[in-house]
């Protein structure tokens, strides 16, 4: 049997200092996804580091208006945190959309933004993937591609990265927090998420034994009217075809500031800065909504069964942003309802 | 009949079930058990050309790693055969790891077994097997240039071509309205919660034990012991509790040889356990399929002709096809008819029984081309099958057993509130939702076993009794509802009887599949609880000190243990005092019971419903949710009303996966399914589970069976995936002709 050695640790040195000693240990916190990945044999960790006594656990609020959450903190924890619920009510929103309850109150912050990619063939050793096995090809390319990537692709790798967390927080410029062995980092969470290109196995700049901390959210006031789209087959326990976190400033019918990211649509967490860029000066209707969305999925690509996300993508930032700036006000020039 | 009988009564094994003390075959802790695992083919087609066992055969606690090179040979080559008649009942007519073809991806090619789980799965993945591919055929586009029209279908039993009736070309030529449309079909899974599982465990004397979960104890035993080249004396199954089947332990695949031949080379008893990835290609699936409709009607929308023929993929060595044209040929008043099945063979392992076999794709064809038939005349959708509604079955021109489709039609439309539906699509709506409504029948043919069946019923002197039949509970209830049907029978309360089964010791029963178990246990078990109670009662009517002495036997009852006279009650005495009296511990019976024969001698035989649904979908983003499903069935008598209810749920909720959620997706060029796990096949989660009412309407029938039981196990998911795709059509003007129906569908 593949032996695999566990112990649990209670200061972050130990933990940085474990696993940084050997090349095959890992941090193992809710395991929801790393346990998972072991048992079919795409995690092959031998040593198994748990962090989950590690005193990381607080949510707390920052001068200003941030908010600071810990690596350890759960998932429902974080989305019933009241700072949370108030300032950044799309973060709790894409966590509670998230999951199942059960996963949620096991699973960690820091593993949500660890996670890897939900793609089949990364999950199926018997299948070419690169970016479980570099230089193997991709099976999803041609294959049953119909949850994969449309923004940010290469030709080496389409994945999507599943987290919705992450795609609220490279919404709101949050930053993460590492301790490792060369010390501490601060890490743009877009930053975190590099773009596939030739190297889809390098999936974030975390070292090995470098542990995430925390999050840190800094003050963004027209956040505390934010919300998160989820477009999923399903009611519950569903990745995201597509979705939205999106806040916006509004100052007489006119976008002053906008914040929008991406998640279903794309290979890492996807701020749509070209769709900001557009909306930012317009008036807060839906032809401004349809042209922000048509000017991020423009260069936008598909690769069969995944066609219709380019279409979903889109409709999905209309429907988030109407859904922010309040549908009552909105009507399209033509006189229809939106 | 007793108020027992149909009484929403709790189950007999709930608490054993919700407390954990109910055992299932993979849990059984037996002395120095040993565990396989199978390794799959990772080629859906090609030779095997070398298997290196060197590393796993190695490894830690490992005891033998058997290939095609070492795995003694079967006695038998399987046949393919339904389990209803009793028989051997092999899944498919072929046995893996027999030689070097491989016939499918995941076929087993190789079986490890060590002293843990957890040694034998790291084992497994030590073997290396190198394959010599070929071209494979897995999907049905691939082999569509190469169909053919099989002779027969199903183990031998059906024609590959319906009889034809009339001339329905000419029927289509002539009508004033004509409809041709074509459906497809997602493969789909049962996806049981517990997978397939078998203990194996020889003991001295060279007999084998078996704990298998299946639907049929005997079929397990007779299949096995014929693999084995063993009597079936030398054969005992054990099966109390099994975790759900919908259709996957229905047939019997090779795990459980395989676990027996794993046990007898390691001299241990050994359990075999499938793995959730394997559950997707170790027992079969509903098949990939595509169904044509061809209608023609007059202007009112009466049916003249009615042409359905279905294109499915099957393997290299069984012509299967659920059959999907059966219910669809009765259903309505044509007056031509031709129907057949053609298929493709492909690298795949024998498709199989799922949940609504047949009628589940075949009615959505149907249902739904009607309801295109609906809106191309301008007829409400219900008032056209009411139109078409036939009194006789169209096939034969005999009389149905019973129907009550009617019924069926008027209280499902009260309960939804049909009427007064505004037929033009996309003009309701509600925010972001376009709303809509759409309705379905529903058929589903009684099946009968082909032979005896039978059951036992022993009295004890203190008046509680004990029933048997070899039967396994797989969570529709059965257990209950056979306490129920004895109770009645023998005139006892409820408490007072046991009812058992489980085990192959036990009188023999077939395997509980397309909805016959509870027909056909139900039968065995009320004969031999009457056949017990008039014993008793003769027993009293000869006894010179019995108060009954000389009494006529038709004219005595028995209420709660007490055998008295109808007309005058006082008179009586209970079954304790006769058996205390004469000396005796106990008493027996056996109930046959003679299945009717297919034809029902000489009458239709099929369960009707009705269907309604209430659909939301989203303008934008083309989600699509159920607001509200209405299920109205006729399922002849209800022996449990709540565990009726329960199964007709489950069926529904099962409709509305097969609606908008279920496909098990092909790689096109591994040849494998691209989402074998249940995180991505996806099936409802409460969170989709609309506001659901059901009712049914008892109708009697006399010919089907003694107590008239059609069966709740299949009839529930029949038709309701049409309505849903039909309100779909009234939400949005867009008529989706494939399941499953999915947001790119309606952007
Ligand atoms: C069925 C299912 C459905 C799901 N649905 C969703 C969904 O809809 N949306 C969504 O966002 N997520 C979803 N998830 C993913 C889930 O949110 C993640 O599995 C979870 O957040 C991971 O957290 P964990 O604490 O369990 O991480 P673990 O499984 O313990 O770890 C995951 C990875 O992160 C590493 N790691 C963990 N903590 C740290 C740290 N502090 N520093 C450095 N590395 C670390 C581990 O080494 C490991 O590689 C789903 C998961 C499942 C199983
Ligand atoms: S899309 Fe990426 S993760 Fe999926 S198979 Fe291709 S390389 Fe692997």
């Amino acid at each position: 049997m593949r032996p695999v050695s566990y112990s649990r640790v209670a200061d972050v040195a130990t933990a940085i200092g474990t696993v940084a000693a050997d090349p095959d240990s890992t941090f193992l916190a809710g395991g929801t996804t790393e346990v998972d990945l072991q048992r079919i044999h795409v995690a092959r960790s031998k040593r198994l580091v748990d962090i989950n006594d590690l005193p990381l656990r607080q949510v707390e609020e920052l001068p200003g208006g941030g908010v600071r959450i810990g690596a350890v903190a759960r998932m429902s924890d974080v989305a019933q945190a009241l700072p949370v619920r108030r300032r950044f009510p799309m973060v709790s929103e894409a966590l509670l959309l998230g999951a199942s309850p059960q996963l949620r109150n096991m699973a960690s912050i820091g593993g949500n933004l660890m996670q890897r990619t939900r793609c089949g063939y990364f999950r199926d050793v018997a299948a070419p993937c690169n970016k479980r096995e570099p230089g193997t090809g991709c099976a999803a390319m041609t294959g049953v591609n119909r949850g994969h990537a449309v923004l940010g692709t290469s030709e080496y790798c389409i994945a999507t990265h599943p987290s919705d967390l992450a795609v609220a927080l490279v919404a709101l410029d949050a930053v993460v927090l590492t301790q490792g062995p060369a010390g501490h980092r601060q890490i743009p969470a877009d930053d975190f998420y590099p773009m596939p290109g030739e190297t889809p196995d390098r999936e974030h700049p975390v070292a090995h034994g470098e542990l995430v901390v925390a999050v840190e959210i800094p003050p963004l006031p027209m956040a505390s009217t934010s919300n998160y789209l989820k477009v999923r087959d399903r009611e519950s326990y569903e990745f995201a075809l597509a979705s939205a976190a999106v806040a916006v400033s509004l100052d007489a019918g006119v976008v002053t500031d906008v914040r929008l990211a991406l998640g279903g649509v794309a290979t890492k967490p996807w701020r749509a800065r070209r769709a900001e860029s557009v909306l930012v000066g317009a008036p807060a209707t839906v032809e401004s909504f349809r042209a922000a969305a048509d000017a991020e999925l423009a260069d936008a690509v598909s690769h069969g069964m995944n066609a219709y996300k380019i279409e979903l993508g889109r409709r999905t930032i209309v429907r988030a942003l109407r859904t922010v700036t309040g549908d009552a006000r909105m009507v399209s020039d033509d006189g229809n309802p939106p | 009949m007793s108020p027992v009988l149909g009484a929403a009564l709790d189950r007999v094994d709930g608490r054993a079930k919700v407390t954990g003390a109910a055992r299932y075959s993979g849990e059984l802790n037996l002395p120095n058990l040993a565990h396989a695992v199978l390794v799959g083919a990772r080629v859906p087609s090609g030779r095997i050309i070398g298997i290196d066992c060197r590393q796993a055969s190695v490894a830690d606690g490992v005891l033998t790693v058997l290939t095609h090179l070492d795995l003694p040979r079967v006695a038998a080559r399987p046949k393919l055969f339904p389990s209803l008649f009793g028989l051997t009942a092999h899944g498919q007519s072929f046995f893996p790891m027999q030689d070097d073809v491989v016939h499918y991806a995941g076929q087993p090619v190789a079986m490890v077994v060590a002293d843990t789980v957890e040694r034998a799965e790291h084992a497994a993945t030590l073997v290396q097997v190198n394959y010599a591919e070929t071209p494979s055929v897995t999907l049905l586009d691939q082999g569509r240039d190469q169909t053919y029209e099989p002779a027969k279908i199903f183990g031998g039993l059906l024609p590959g071509r319906n009889p034809t009736r009339g001339d329905p070309e000419a029927g289509l030529r002539d009508a004033a309205v004509r409809l041709d449309v074509t459906y497809r079909f997602a493969a789909n899974h049962q996806n049981p919660i517990e997978p397939s599982t078998t203990t194996a465990v020889w003991d001295d004397l060279d007999r084998l034990t078996l704990h298998d979960a299946t639907q049929g104890p005997t079929a397990t035993q007779l299949s096995v012991a014929e693999l084995l080249g063993l009597p079936p004396t030398m054969v005992r199954v054990v099966s109390h509790y099994v975790g759900g089947s919908f259709g996957a332990k229905a047939l019997i695949w090779a795990h459980p040889t395989l676990a027996a031949l794993a046990a007898r080379r390691v001299g241990r008893p050994v359990r075999l356990v499938l793995s959730r990835e394997q559950m997707f290609h170790s027992c079969g699936h509903r098949e990939e399929q595509e169904q044509r409709i061809g209608l023609g009607a007059d202007r009112d929308g009466r049916l003249g002709a009615l042409r359905h023929d279905k294109t499915s993929l099957t393997s290299h060595y069984d012509d299967w096809a659920e059959t999907s044209l059966e219910a669809p040929a009765v259903m309505y008043a044509a007056a031509t008819y031709a129907g057949g099945y053609r298929l493709a063979r492909g690298n795949t392992i024998t498709p199989t029984f799922t949940r609504g076999p047949g009628a589940a794709t075949g009615m959505f064809a149907l249902e739904s081309a009607m309801d295109e038939l609906a809106y191309e005349i301008g007829v409400d959708p219900l008032e056209l099958r009411l139109r078409n509604h036939t009194d006789v079955d169209p096939s034969t021109g005999n009389p149905w057993s019973s129907k009550g489709l009617r019924e069926c039609y008027q209280r499902g439309a009260e309960l939804f509130g049909w009427s007064g539906r505004d037929p033009r699509p996309g003009a309701r709506r509600d925010g972001d939702w376009l709303v809509g409504t759409g309705m379905a029948s529903a058929a589903y043919p009684v099946a009968a076993p082909m032979n005896p069946q039978r059951a036992r019923a022993r009295m004890y002197a203190d008046g509680s009794a004990v029933v048997e039949a070899g039967i396994s509970e797989f969570g529709t209830g059965a257990l209950t509802a056979m306490t129920q049907v004895a109770a009645d029978g023998l005139g006892l309360p409820f408490d007072r009887v046991r009812f058992v089964g489980g085990t192959t010791d036990l009188p023999n029963i077939a395997a509980a599949v397309g909805s016959a178990g509870s027909g056909a246990t139900s039968s065995a078990v009320h004969l031999a609880s009457t056949g017990l109670r008039d014993q008793l009662v003769g027993q009293a009517v000869a006894d010179a000190r019995s108060p009954l002495h000389n009494a006529d036997p038709a004219g005595i009852v028995v209420r709660d243990g007490r055998m008295c006279l109808r007309d005058s009650p006082q008179t009586g005495e209970t079954y304790v005092e006769l058996l205390r009296r004469n000396h005796m511990p106990d008493v027996e019976a056996l109930g046959v019971w003679q299945p009717t024969p297919p034809d029902g001698g000489g009458h239709g035989m099929f369960t009707f419903g009705a269907q309604f649904a209430e659909v939301a979908v989203d303008a934008d983003l083309g989600l699509v949710r159920v607001r509200r499903l209405v299920g109205v069935f006729a399922p002849g008598r209800v022996l449990n009303r709540r565990t009726a209810h329960s199964q007709l749920m489950g069926g529904m909720l099962w409709g509305l996966g097969q609606a908008l959620l279920e496909a098990t997706r092909m790689d096109p060029h591994t040849g494998r399914w691209a989402n074998a796990s249940l995180a991505d096949y996806l099936v409802p989660v409460n969170a989709d589970v609309p506001d659901i009412t059901i009712d049914t309407i008892e109708v009697p029938d006399s010919v089907v069976n003694p107590l008239g039981v059609k069966g709740v196990g299949e009839i529930g998911i029949v038709g309701t995936s049409a309505a849903i795709a039909n309100a779909v059509h009234h939400a949005t003007g867009r008529r989706i002709r494939h399941l499953p129906i999915t947001v790119e569908d309606l952007l």
